[in-house]
């Protein structure tokens, strides 16, 4: 029985297939990212395009109770009624990042797009971009630094601790950590599922029904996965509506 | 104690690169693992007082699970960030 464990930068990096040596050069992330593009728009359009049951049903239902939960769960509960014309990025942000998380668990594909840092950072950056210019927006340059830099109600001579730890932690490592996470968390999913299926697929070969043992914890941790994939999506766009409402309202 | 065991090493014909490769094996494990261990708490504690917020007032559970999630997201972090140090410890 020997165990072959492949190094991690093996799991992660995928042969360039077309265009190579160009900027535009496609691999199985880029794929599965198109992909993913692709079926956000496609769901969003072919359920905007029919309106001609009342009842609805397929993609329109899972478009209209995927809105639904993105404005009771997310905006209502973070930035309020205000909030709803940030309705389409976060829903878009919310689909696009679960169809290139839940990847993990499809046969075939299992890779879950997002353990490449390219897109989470990207996205984080973009969030960041909108989050500060809403903040100057609404409370002007002063006002904006001096809410998020000198939060009210905090003893005056705290504020020698308390705006250096705001100023680092406001404007340099909320893209980060918001990338982080969703990078980390598919990275630690997929790395954990190539372990069970490996341990299975060893066992396979020695004993037959040794296999049964790591198959069985594979099989439950893809079920986790699916969790996973969701939360991860979930908690990205909560976090960006966090933000953004954070700039919106200052604390009083 | 390092120095013996580099010199037991020495005698078995272990070379230095693979000794240290060894070393950064161990620092990685031992790293995450203590990165595991505040978050694992923080978590719990989390969790448990949103449990016991929903039980009080189950009306309130929407706004509490939605805040419980955020409060497990920043605690998280902490230990993503250690998992992020071992995979760049790895050898």
């Amino acid at each position: 029985m020997n165990l072959e464990f492949p190094p991690v930068s093996h799991l992660f990096d995928w042969p360039t297939l077309w265009l190579d040596g160009t900027p535009l050069a496609v691999n199985k992330t880029v794929l599965i990212y198109l992909g993913a593009t692709v079926v956000t728009m496609a769901l969003f359009w072919t359920a905007g395009r029919r309106r001609d049951s009342l009842v609805p049903a397929g993609a329109q239902h899972v478009a209209e109770s995927g809105v639904n939960f993105i404005e009771s769960s997310v905006v209502m509960q973070t930035i309020g009624p205000e909030g709803r014309k940030f309705m389409p990025f976060l829903t878009t942000i919310f689909f696009f990042i679960l169809f290139s998380n839940i990847t993990e668990v499809i046969p075939l594909l299992q890779f879950p797009a997002n353990s490449r840092m390219a897109v989470p950072i990207t996205l984080a950056l973009l969030v960041w971009g909108i989050y500060n210019v809403i903040g100057v927006k609404r409370q002007g340059l002063l006002g904006y630094l001096k809410n998020s830099l000198f939060p009210p109600g905090v003893p005056k001579a705290l504020y020698v601790i308390v705006t250096p730890i705001e100023l680092v932690s406001t404007f340099v490592v909320r893209p980060f950590s918001l990338a982080i996470r969703l990078w980390a968390n598919m990275v630690a999913g997929h790395l954990l599922l190539v372990t069970f299926a490996i341990l299975s697929a060893t066992l396979w070969d020695s004993t037959y029904a040794g296999a049964a043992v790591p198959f069985a914890m594979l099989i439950l941790m893809t079920g986790f996965e699916i969790l996973v994939s969701v939360l991860q999506a979930f908690i990205f766009t909560i976090l960006t509506a966090v933000y953004i409402g954070g700039s919106m309202h200052p604390a009083h | 104690m390092l120095h013996i065991l580099a010199q037991s090493l020495a005698q078995t014909g272990t070379e230095a690169g693979e000794f240290l490769d060894g070393l950064k094996a161990i620092g990685a494990g031992l790293g995450y693992g203590l990165a595991a261990v505040g978050p694992g708490v923080g978590i719990g504690i989390v969790v448990g007082n949103a449990i016991s917020a929903m039980a009080r007032q189950p009306e309130s559970a929407g706004m509490v699970r939605t805040t419980m999630f955020l409060g497990i997201a920043f605690t998280e972090a902490l230990a993503l960030i250690g998992f992020v140090v071992f995979i760049l410890l790895l050898p």
